[in-house]
């Protein structure tokens, strides 16, 4: 049980939401948009999450869009991963987030609540770094469409007021070659100890983490040195894990030492198969 | 205390029920409705013994705010009569302090609608969603399976 008060808000149209947002914060209510709610839920019950309103999205048709437009996949934020696993629109998302909680929560946890919680894992990312997906971001001056890279780095970078409505990704992404792996301490539910997605386009392997430090990231530097062609595998794999930018977590799924030699394997894998153009 | 006096649809009634806004789905159905199947667990969306169905999917009632469901259809295991699971459960035995029960029958029960060709790789990934702590997860299989055989005819 939710030991707090808050309001519950369902709007209709993004310009509602938003000025909802605007309102409710002049009144000092700390509003939070809520897609899947799963964290609010969760936190809010351990006073982890405070808010005084919460404004579900999911009453906006843009949300739930699930299309091809124009020769780009339009995905709304309220989409749940169960829907997105079920069209399978987009592959390589689809094998990131099928390993995501377990099957019954995946119904409520959605693409944008995954990309903005808190949680540190946030693997949904990792395909929308990859394909340098557009976000449409709505706040009170109206839409914008933002490079993905610009509105996550390390976690999501909205303003005050602000909310993701849809990710845009080209339709080309979705034909390359792809591969994610999902490595854990044990058994088939629970967090990573690393999950590493790839893509490979212009024969050029692009590749993100989630698990291997506090937030997920995409590293131009890291992809570059996988993409060392002439030198041999195993080397460049372990030039890029002494290049990996940030701490390497050390907690109880596992410590930073075990993480790199999972990752070392993981990465072999990976580039073994996407060498042959293979998807898995 | 911010609460709204509205309609919810559950086991095909439509109940009035004031909710508070904060509470969730399972909260209400136990506490507002009196339909106390869902069984509270770890309260955290990790052990199922809360699934109810949703729009006909498993949804972990302690993870969505009952304000939510306005103008869904829900399910709960008071709602289930004489299904082929429920009675699968008895022959094959797959419960024992039968306090997960509700829940995997709820998750099972929309496997089997859902997926009715499902192959032993979806069962498990539905099944994982719930935990025994009596551990009966073969019999439960087997549950899922014997009314599955039977629907395909085999």
């Amino acid at each position: 049980m939710i030991s707090f008060d808050f309001e519950y808000h369902k709007p209709a149209s993004v310009e509602e939401a938003t000025h909802l947002h605007k309102s409710l914060r002049e009144l000092n209510k700390r509003p939070i948009y809520y897609t899947g709610g799963t964290e609010i839920t969760t936190l809010g019950r351990l006073n982890q999450v405070n808010t005084g309103a919460v404004i579900d999205l999911k009453g906006l048709p843009e949300c739930h869009t699930q299309e091809l437009i124009s020769g780009q996949l339009v995905m709304g934020v309220g989409l749940s991963f169960t829907r997105l696993l079920e069209s399978n629109i987009f592959p390589l998302l689809s094998q990131t987030i099928k390993e995501v909680a377990d099957h019954t929560a995946r119904s409520n946890i959605t693409l944008g609540g995954n990309v903005c919680g808190q949680i540190i894992y946030r693997e949904a990312v990792l395909p929308l770094l990859l394909t340098d997906t557009q976000a449409m971001v709505a706040g009170e001056a109206g839409v914008s469409h933002q490079p993905i890279h610009q509105v996550f780095n390390r976690q999501i970078q909205l303003k005050e007021g602000e909310f993701l409505v849809q990710f845009k990704t080209d339709e080309a992404y979705l034909q390359l070659p792809y591969l994610s792996i999902k490595k854990r301490k044990q058994g088939s539910i629970g967090y990573p100890l690393v999950t590493v997605a790839a893509l490979k386009k212009d024969n050029q392997i692009r590749i993100a983490f989630s698990g291997l430090c506090s937030f997920p990231f995409r590293d131009q530097k890291i992809e570059k040195i996988l993409n060392q062609n002439g030198v041999a595998l195993e080397a460049r794999i372990e030039q890029a894990i002494q290049q990996i930018p940030h701490p390497i977590l050390d907690d109880v799924e596992g410590t930073s030492e075990y993480r790199k030699f999972v990752l070392s394997h993981t990465l072999l894998d990976i580039l073994t198969v996407l060498k042959g153009e293979g998807h898995v | 205390m911010y609460s709204s006096e509205t309609l919810l649809q559950v086991n095909g009634e439509e109940r009035q029920v004031t909710i508070r806004h904060a509470d969730n789905l399972l909260y209400v159905l136990r506490e507002r409705l009196g339909l106390t199947g869902a069984k509270p667990g770890c309260l955290n969306g990790d052990c199922g013994a809360c699934t109810v169905n949703v729009d006909g999917y498993p949804v972990k009632a302690c993870l969505v705010l009952a304000m939510e469901m306005v103008g869904r259809t829900i399910t709960t295991i008071e709602g289930l009569r004489d299904t082929p699971i429920q009675k699968a459960f008895v022959e094959n035995f797959a419960f024992q302090c039968g306090y997960c029960t509700p829940g995997f029958i709820m998750n099972c029960h929309s496997l089997i609608t859902k997926v009715p060709q499902a192959d032993d790789s979806t069962i498990k990934d539905w099944l994982e969603s719930n935990i025994c702590r009596c551990t009966g997860y073969q019999e439960i299989e087997e549950a899922v399976k014997s009314v599955l055989l039977e629907q395909r005819g085999t």
